[in-house]
């Protein structure tokens, strides 16, 4: 048994656990300031630990550290830190959410996606959805004096909760029919016999189990809800690392103990990739709250990306990879620009309260229309990679109806994302925002570079990523 | 006569299908919809701990032990939620979560 090979998460609770320390004993207003450097601090260094602590099977077969699990846990990283830079300010400005717990609830929450997308077990993967969730669940209720909070946490609760259920009850079946909650062993049941119909039965439940957690068609109903009712800098983070730890863990349940599944699984993938792709499509069209938009774009967003996993090879889900790794920093770049939204001290959310961004904040304009141009997949930004590559894989694999949809779709959501940008030009300017903080305008300017020069290492990132799809297909 | 595994899954489908419809039928009270997850994880854990019994293999059994624990925090965790929006809304039931529209 190596634990070497578990040595991130283990670093990253440990962390969680002495900073909650350092948070009690600290003086209380500078406790939040503290924590949030602390946690900062942990997974930047945690980050550097997943790069160079060992790969290979651990603990008994329940934990593996691989290329693939790697790529997704440095994005979770990236993503948990940058949100937590970006709720430095706002959660001082608001109300009742400077307080130091909250760093520390994102650690524990990421260090449960890291042991999601390192999961080789039923059981670690559960565990670790949990830890992730249960943070989670606290965070979206932070504002508790905020009754749109609260019922953002409630809800997120009860959906989040049955969720687990519906994949637990999956995880029963698939264990009384495969007779193990290995992923080796699931695999090799499968390809010795025929599928039994309790196996194909309990796929399905963890498949919608998993769906539930990434919000996708049709079990997207919390997610524009949970989105708006929660504080902007928590949506932030709702947005990036657990899209991510969750689409990754879908990757590897599908590709490595369902693999021999294909053929059942693959239509039920592109029947919600086009769900997700026509709603995220349409449902913005008509939405008048930022933050709302923004959860209808990443239901479509995450309906680009299913197209990858619906190709089912190593190409589609490299491509799928680099589309997360692109999705996140633009996600978080468009959410500081919303969390810079505040006039005279109080944050406003609707679409048009962005008018005249041109004018008063020429620099947060030219990032919102990187953001919003790069999300439509315009070329060369990001955005453009990630829809080419899960096209290109799409039409290999034969799902020209997948790809054809894809691109229309595409098109139709270039025009909500395009009304923005005309409206912070064009538009009759409203009142100036108040003058963004440091901690912003470094996020907005870091996601930014990102999403504007991605193409300097378009390279690497995708040779990273065929090195993490190489490695989960073995 | 020993009982085969049927039964006990018969049986856990039931609890699981009352608790997803006490989650989406229930009207009234939000502790209701507590108690129809606390059902959906019982379903859960009568399968393991069946299956367990029927493959001689003591994961299933083991598992329980995880759900059984995270469960507790789960209950805890939600009904710390449930008080937080009773106090700002001064009532849980379920026709008033409305804020938003969803």
């Amino acid at each position: 048994m190596n634990w070497l090979i578990a040595l991130p998460e283990l670093a990253l609770s440990l962390c969680g656990l002495a900073i909650m320390m350092a948070g009690v004993f600290a003086p209380k207003k500078h406790a939040f300031q503290l924590s949030s450097m602390l946690s900062l601090g942990a997974l930047l260094g945690v980050g550097g630990l997943v790069l160079v602590s060992p790969t290979g099977l651990g603990f008994g077969g329940l934990f593996i550290a691989d290329a693939f699990s790697r790529f997704a846990q440095l994005l979770i990283l990236a993503g948990a830190g940058l949100a937590i830079i970006l709720s430095l300010d706002f959660n001082e400005r608001e109300e009742g959410l400077a307080r130091f717990e909250f760093p520390i609830l994102i650690l524990f929450a990421s260090s449960g996606m890291m042991i999601m997308v390192g999961a080789t077990n039923l059981m670690t993967l559960y565990l670790g959805l949990e830890l992730q969730s249960l943070a989670l669940y606290v965070v979206a209720a932070f504002a508790r004096d905020s009754l749109k909070s609260s019922e953002a946490g409630l809800k997120y609760f009860v959906l989040g909760s049955l969720a687990s259920g519906i994949l637990l009850y999956g995880m029963t079946l698939t264990y009384g029919f495969s007779g193990s909650t290995d992923f080796i062993h699931i695999a090799r049941a499968l390809v010795t016999s025929t599928p039994s119909v309790g196996l194909v039965i309990g796929m399905v439940f963890v498949l919608v189990g998993i769906v539930f957690k990434i919000a996708a068609v049709p079990f997207h109903m919390w997610s524009p809800d949970v989105y708006e009712g929660a504080p902007t800098s928590v949506t932030a983070l709702f947005g990036s690392a657990p899209k991510v730890a969750a689409m990754a863990m879908l990757i590897r349940v599908m590709a490595w103990p369902f693999g021999h599944l294909f053929v059942q699984w693959q239509l039920l993938i592109e029947i919600i990739a086009i769900a997700s792709l026509i709603l995220g499509a349409l449902a913005p069209l008509v939405q008048t709250n930022i933050k709302r938009l923004m959860a209808y774009s990443s239901i479509g967003h995450v309906g680009y990306a299913l197209m990858g996993l619906a190709a089912g090879n190593g190409n589609g889900i490299s491509a799928m990879l680099v589309y997360l790794a692109t999705y996140i920093f633009m996600t978080l770049g468009a959410f500081g620009i919303i969390i810079a939204m505040r006039r005279q001290g109080r944050s406003v959310e609707k679409i048009t309260d962005l008018a005249g961004l041109g004018r008063h904040h020429p620099g947060l304009a030219i990032a919102m229309t990187i953001f919003m141009l790069s999300m439509a997949g315009v070329p060369p930004l990001s955005g453009f990679f990630g829809k080419l590559y899960v096209f290109l894989a799409a039409i290999q694999s034969g799902l020209w109806l997948l790809a054809v949809i894809g691109v229309i779709t595409s098109v139709i959501g270039a025009y909500y994302y395009l009304r923005i940008v005309k409206l912070m030009y064009f538009d009759a300017p409203e009142a100036a925002f108040d003058h963004p903080a440091p901690s912003l305008s470094f996020v907005v300017a870091l996601t930014g570079a990102v999403t504007l020069l991605f193409i300097l290492v378009a390279g690497p990132v995708t040779t990273a990523a065929q090195a993490a799809a190489m490695a989960l297909l073995g | 006569m020993p009982i085969g595994i049927g039964p006990y899954l018969v049986v856990s489908s039931i609890l699981l299908v009352v608790g997803i419809f006490g989650i989406f039928m229930n009207r009234k009270n939000v502790i209701t919809i507590l108690m129809s997850i606390e059902l959906i994880l019982l379903a859960v854990n009568l399968n393991f701990v069946a299956f367990s019994g029927e493959l001689h293999d003591l994961t299933g059994q083991i598992f329980t032990m995880f759900v059984l624990t995270v469960a507790a925090a789960e209950a805890a965790i939600g009904l710390a939620i449930v008080v937080t929006y009773f106090r700002n809304r001064g009532s849980i039931a379920v026709e008033d979560v409305n804020l938003m529209k969803g």
